[in-house]
């Protein structure tokens, strides 16, 4: 018995999603009496031991050049492997981009129940039950599990990371890797910025801010609080923005400890994406726009007077000139 | 080429969520149903350039869902599409539907198989790396491009604060995110069409549902919010730093 963690890596590096899906998993091998180990796919530029900190007690590591991009149907069969291996009775994965291709294969292959978008530990008292968010965080569903394996992928930012002492041993996995079906020919990042679905604060805006021109003192907010961006629907579509920075209902549903909303309405559709956020900030020329209701603090007030001012006065706070 | 492309319904984005039976039902007194957002506005329509290119492709239509699900796989034959499967069945479990599905995809053979990046309603994002597993197929998820060229397809996905691009011959399962298609509008022609195009009622085949629903319930209300003069923006990042530490 045991609890499986899949660490999702990007360019060699741990994505701080899987460092989240770490303490989640170590917290409930410990809730199962078990032990907590990580696996690891393709070429880590990291120190694999140091996955300790984060409570397992040994990292799988299938080092296969093959594995260096996703291919979903590749990954599932291997971490299906590692998984009966080392008789996994909870796996775990962060519910992101690459989480959300294989946890469901992976769910489907070895008929273990998935419950996708977890947002606390199992409940372990009467079966095994998880909370998730549903209607695109408008409510939550608590899920039971009824399959002797379980699958959870956990919601990004709905963990806190919990770094102790400790490393793991690093074992290689001898697995049998297909040859992948999908070639990845490319892949951009915007270099230097903050991933949103990562951000520990976004700073968004709307059409009350006019147009794309206007986006730079969203930006120089951003930038001295080390924030991403995101923008409403309308901006996007308008093309002000690029759809990546879509949030709301059919966009990218996020969960930062600060959401900061500039020159929005508040429409459900945009709340439905982002009501998960801890602290709520609206910053609007219209008392009655609906995000008011939404949000923890509020400025009625004229954004291209506010956000320059807020700047400033966070880089007073943070001694920077 | 075939395609099939998977729909879902889903209450409408302003429906107000609230719940019955001792918080174990969805109330869906006096819920407007929409075509999932996602279903429609990428997959389906994609599909339906892909086929105003290739007049030869043949799109087929999947809901797995009870007689309520009817108005809805109408509408999505009325955008386009020709002919469509009901699979009479109702269940929340991710898994239950994905194997209904991969049922009528296996004896259909497509070459394109395309679902919506998630359900509006249940969040799953699971459907679509389901049916590819269970028809052992290559799955691309969150996919904001497609491209076709005879039978490589050239993808661009949703990678964390970026895109990656990938090739990959059919068959394959394909996850539709925003940016694959512009959203459309049923005109009249096609709503008349899709009174007569096929829809075929199947019932389920045998399979256990992995989990279930034990309730539901509503996120705690917020406490209302603290305004702050629009002159005294220091304050406001006072609190963000002593009362919130949010800063
Ligand atoms: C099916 C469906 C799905 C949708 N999905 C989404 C989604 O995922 N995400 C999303 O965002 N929307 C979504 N929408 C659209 C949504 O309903 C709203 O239309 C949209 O969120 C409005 O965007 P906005 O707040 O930027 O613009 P507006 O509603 O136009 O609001 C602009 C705001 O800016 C304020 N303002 C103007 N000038 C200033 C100024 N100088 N200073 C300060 N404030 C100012 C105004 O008071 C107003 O409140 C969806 C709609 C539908 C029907
Ligand atoms: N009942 C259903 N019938 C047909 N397709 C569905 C059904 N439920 C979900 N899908 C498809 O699977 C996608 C992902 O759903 P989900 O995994 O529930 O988020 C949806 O966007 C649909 O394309």
């Amino acid at each position: 018995m045991s609890v499986l963690i899949f660490v999702d890596i990007a360019e060699g590096q741990v994505k701080k999603a899987s460092l989240e899906a770490l303490s989640y998993g170590a917290k409930v091998a410990e809730q199962l009496g078990t032990s907590a180990e990580g696996v690891v796919l393709g070429t880590p530029k990291e120190d694999l031991a140091a996955l300790g900190k984060y409570g397992v007690s040994k990292v799988h590591h299938v080092n296969n050049p093959a594995l260096d991009h996703l291919d979903a149907q590749v990954y599932t069969k291997v971490i299906a492997q590692v998984a009966q291996a080392v008789s996994a009775t909870v796996i775990i994965f962060p519910n992101n981009m690459d989480g959300k291709s294989i946890a469901p294969r992976l769910s489907a292959r070895l008929k273990a129940g998935l419950i996708s978008g977890a947002v606390a530990l199992p409940d372990t008292s009467n079966g095994f039950t998880v909370k998730k968010n549903v209607f695109s965080g408008k409510a939550f569903a608590n899920i039971s599990i009824s399959t002797p394996v379980k699958i959870i992928a956990l919601n990004p930012n709905a963990y806190p990371v919990k770094a102790g002492e400790g490393t793991a041993t690093v074992e290689a996995f001898n697995a049998t890797v297909d040859t992948p079906k999908v070639k990845v020919t490319s892949s951009t990042k915007a270099s230097g910025e903050v991933p949103l679905t990562e951000a520990e604060i976004v700073v968004s805006a709307g059409r009350g801010l006019k147009g794309p021109e206007n986006w730079g003192m969203v930006e120089d907010l951003a930038k001295v609080l080390h924030a991403a961006t995101a923008c409403s629907r309308p901006v996007a579509d308008a093309h002000w923005r690029p759809h990546n920075e879509h949030v709301g209902q059919t966009g990218i549903a996020i969960a930062p400890n600060l959401y900061i909303a500039i020159g929005i309405s508040g429409a459900i559709q945009h709340l439905a994406g982002v009501n998960r956020s801890k602290v709520i900030v609206v910053i609007n020329k219209d008392p009655e726009a609906p995000f008011f209701k939404a949000a923890d603090y509020g400025i009625v007030g004229d954004a291209f007077e506010v956000v320059p001012k807020l700047t400033e006065a966070i880089k007073k706070l943070k001694g920077i000139s | 080429m075939k395609i099939l492309v998977c729909i879902s319904k889903t209450p409408d984005t302003t429906a107000k969520i609230t719940f019955t039976d001792n918080n174990t039902k969805f109330d869906t007194n006096g819920v407007q149903w929409i075509i999932n957002p996602y279903d429609e506005w990428y997959a389906l329509v994609r599909a339906i350039e892909l086929k105003e290119k290739d007049p030869s492709a043949t799109i087929h239509l999947i809901t797995v869902g009870g007689a309520d699900a009817e108005p809805i796989i109408r509408k999505a034959l009325a955008l386009g599409g020709d002919e469509a499967f009901r699979v009479n069945a109702d269940s929340h479990d991710s898994f239950y539907i994905a194997s209904q599905i991969a049922a009528i995809a296996k004896e259909g053979a497509y070459d394109l198989i395309l679902t919506g990046k998630e359900t509006i309603d249940y969040n799953g994002s699971s459907i679509g790396g389901m049916v590819a597993e269970l028809l052992d197929l290559p799955y691309i998820s969150l996919a904001s491009k497609f491209e076709l060229d005879g039978s490589k397809a050239t993808i661009i996905r949703e990678i964390e604060g970026g895109e990656e691009t990938a090739e990959v011959n059919l068959p394959v399962v394909v996850s539709a995110a925003k940016g694959m298609a512009e959203q459309r509008i049923p005109n009249m022609r096609g709503i008349m069409a899709a009174r007569t195009k096929p829809l075929k009622v199947t019932e389920p085949i045998a399979v256990e549902a992995l989990t279930s629903v034990t309730s539901f319930g509503l996120p705690p209300a917020k406490a209302g919010v603290k305004l702050v003069p629009a002159d005294n923006v220091d304050e406001l990042v006072r609190l963000l730093h002593e009362e919130a530490k949010a800063i």
